[in-house]
């Protein structure tokens, strides 16, 4: 097997139930929640390999491998993940989590309130990145992992490494930010509001209650959907893809025409409401606009990271235009202020945000040399 | 050519523990000596992926950064010491880009090939060809070196800029000072290496 194609073989995922009380940013509280994790690799005697995966809004803790053979489709980072590839499972012990709220087994607005027996749905309390780090610290409690080699993730997965690097600076010895940003822009908050309008003026959403009603809001979460997907990809990378070819019917026959990126914007769409909770996909895209670690220090975000103690790595590409490159380097430009170190590159690329995804030469190499260095430089030199 | 010795003469220049900005840092390699034998906190801005890379797997705090387009996403004082190793002939601002050096940093280092060298001169002068050599081995069209000064220049525009000369070492190929150099420096020197500063 080679670096693309080998793979972490058959997972299963885990499941952690936290019976403490968990205080949530805003205040509410809840008895008990469990997370369902996977991971990769295997933990090193003195626990010194272990790299936490984030993931973005619509991930989940399924990252690489298949969940049997049959199983057509690898996990979501597939590409990055796996022996000898960016992440390399061959080194590193990778643990990938659903996060709080999530729609894919961890406890989320589709679980059964304890208080009152029934569906949370609408009621599930709101979720912020910080929250999703507290909750990602005491999965690593409970898996024994006292310092994290690296966290890793990509855009709102990013958020997320950040954050850990400020809530917990002894925690972590290298932080990845990949297509991220320490803030959405006016412009892609705008964007997420309108995917939250799709959703919720869908007759079926039901004001969030459409679980129970045996209901699901198709129309408005495809709608969401196809907007997030079109802010991930780029013009020229939509051009390439699909340029103005026709799936069915004809010009020159006046017959209605069917444009092959309408075709596969709607297969996205109605694919999406499949796997994806409504509720879910409002309150991660709450959690985006909310991050901001400066707000806590009057906007400064030089003293929003100068608790962190790790080293960084943030990788922007050049046609993502909903996590530019100016916004990585937002973030690299305050990391060197607050002295932190910190190395960036912006890699070219015509697939827009959804680049991060991808098993792109440049960034899986950057991504792999940058990781494998700190874990080198930790442990000595590797053999 | 003699990298070592070249980085070794750059360190004699910063003091231990500085906080330096390599501006075109290449490989890595000044910034990896720099922190091994002089203890600094270093960033190296570099625009190319090899490069990049390259620093990667050596530790250095690299960025992602063309210095045509400038520093000024830097912030004022921020570094004790900002480094421009034989980059200065290669941009497009060189004055620009010194101005913008004295003010992220306290001081700066500025090296380059010397344009005065007699080999030079002799070269156009009586060959009537543009030169190359050892230390300037382009042809005039794939040259990356748009600006290229003599000593001599060089110390006018300090003098136009006010700006202070602190520490200036000239040197031949071997990166080794010698009497001729010191005799005529815009004539024998093939290297200069310049610690600046604004005036006290």
């Amino acid at each position: 097997m080679n670096a693309t194609t080998a793979s972490v073989g058959i997972v299963s995922p885990q499941r952690f139930g936290c019976n403490e009380p968990l205080t949530l940013q805003n205040g509410s509280v809840l008895e008990s929640y469990e997370l369902v994790y996977e991971t990769y690799g295997t933990l090193n005697a003195d626990k010194s390999n272990a790299l936490l995966i984030c993931h973005a809004l619509s991930g989940h803790h399924h990252a690489a491998g298949v969940h049997d053979e049959s199983d057509p489709k690898p996990g979501w980072w597939d590409a990055c993940i796996g022996p000898g590839k960016a992440i390399d499972t061959d080194r590193f012990f990778v643990v990938s989590l659903n996060n709080l709220g999530g729609c894919h087994g961890s406890t989320g607005p589709r679980s059964t309130d304890p208080s009152n027996g029934r569906t949370y749905g609408p009621h599930f309390p709101n979720v912020v990145v910080k929250d999703w780090v507290k909750t990602q610290a005491t999965l690593a409690d409970f898996l024994g992992i006292k310092i994290f080699a690296a966290v890793v993730g990509g855009s709102l997965g990013g958020m997320q490494a950040l954050q850990w690097a400020i809530d917990y600076p002894d925690r972590l010895r290298a932080c990845v930010a990949i297509a991220s940003a320490a803030k959405l822009s006016a412009q892609n908050i705008a964007f997420n509001e309108i995917a939250r309008q799709a959703i919720s003026s869908d007759k079926d959403f039901l004001d969030g209650h459409y679980f129970d009603a045996n209901k699901n809001p198709d129309r408005g979460l495809g709608l969401a959907r196809m907007i997030g997907h079109v802010t991930y990809l780029s013009d020229d990378g939509m051009g390439s893809k699909f340029g103005r070819d026709v799936k069915s019917g004809d010009f020159d026959a006046n017959e209605a025409v069917e444009f092959q990126v309408e075709s596969y914007l709607n297969y996205q769409g109605r694919a999406f409401t499949h796997y994806f909770d409504a509720n879910t996909y409002l309150l991660m895209t709450k959690a985006l606009d909310h991050f901001d670690p400066a707000r806590e220090s009057q906007g400064d975000l030089v003293a929003a990271f100068a608790p962190a103690q790790c080293k960084f790595l943030v990788l922007s590409f050049s046609s993502d235009w909903r996590f530019s490159a100016e916004r990585s380097q937002e973030i690299v430009d305050a990391l060197v202020q607050a002295r932190k170190n910190v190395a960036s590159a912006v890699i070219e690329s015509e697939h827009g945000h959804d680049s991060f995804l991808l098993p792109i030469e440049r960034y899986t190499s950057a991504l792999q040399t940058f990781l494998n260095q700190t874990l080198s430089a930790q442990t000595g030199p590797s053999p | 050519m003699s990298l070592r010795g070249d980085l070794a003469l750059i360190g004699e220049l910063i003091n231990a523990n500085a906080r330096v900005l390599d501006l075109g840092c290449g490989s890595g390699d000044l910034l990896a000596y720099l922190q091994a034998e002089k203890n600094v906190n270093g960033y190296g801005l570099d625009k190319d992926p090899a490069n990049i890379q390259l620093c990667l797997s050596k530790g250095v705090n690299v960025i992602e950064q063309d210095l045509d387009a400038g520093i000024a996403n830097f912030a004022t004082k921020n570094f004790d010491m900002v480094v421009m190793a034989d980059a200065l002939q290669a941009v497009k601002d060189p004055r620009g880009l010194l101005r913008e050096m004295l003010r992220v940093g306290e001081e700066c280092v500025v090296t380059f090939p010397n344009f005065g060298h007699w080999r030079c001169r002799v070269q156009l002068g009586l060959a009537g060809h543009m030169p190359v050599s050892t230390h300037l081995p382009h042809n005039w069209h794939n040259t990356p070196n748009i600006h290229l000064c003599t000593t001599q220049d060089f110390e006018q525009l300090c003098q136009e800029e006010d700006l202070r000369i602190i520490q200036r070492r000239v040197v031949n190929t071997q990166y080794r000072e010698n009497w001729s150099i010191t005799l005529a420096p815009n004539l024998f020197a093939s290297h200069a290496f310049y610690r600046l500063g604004r005036p006290a």
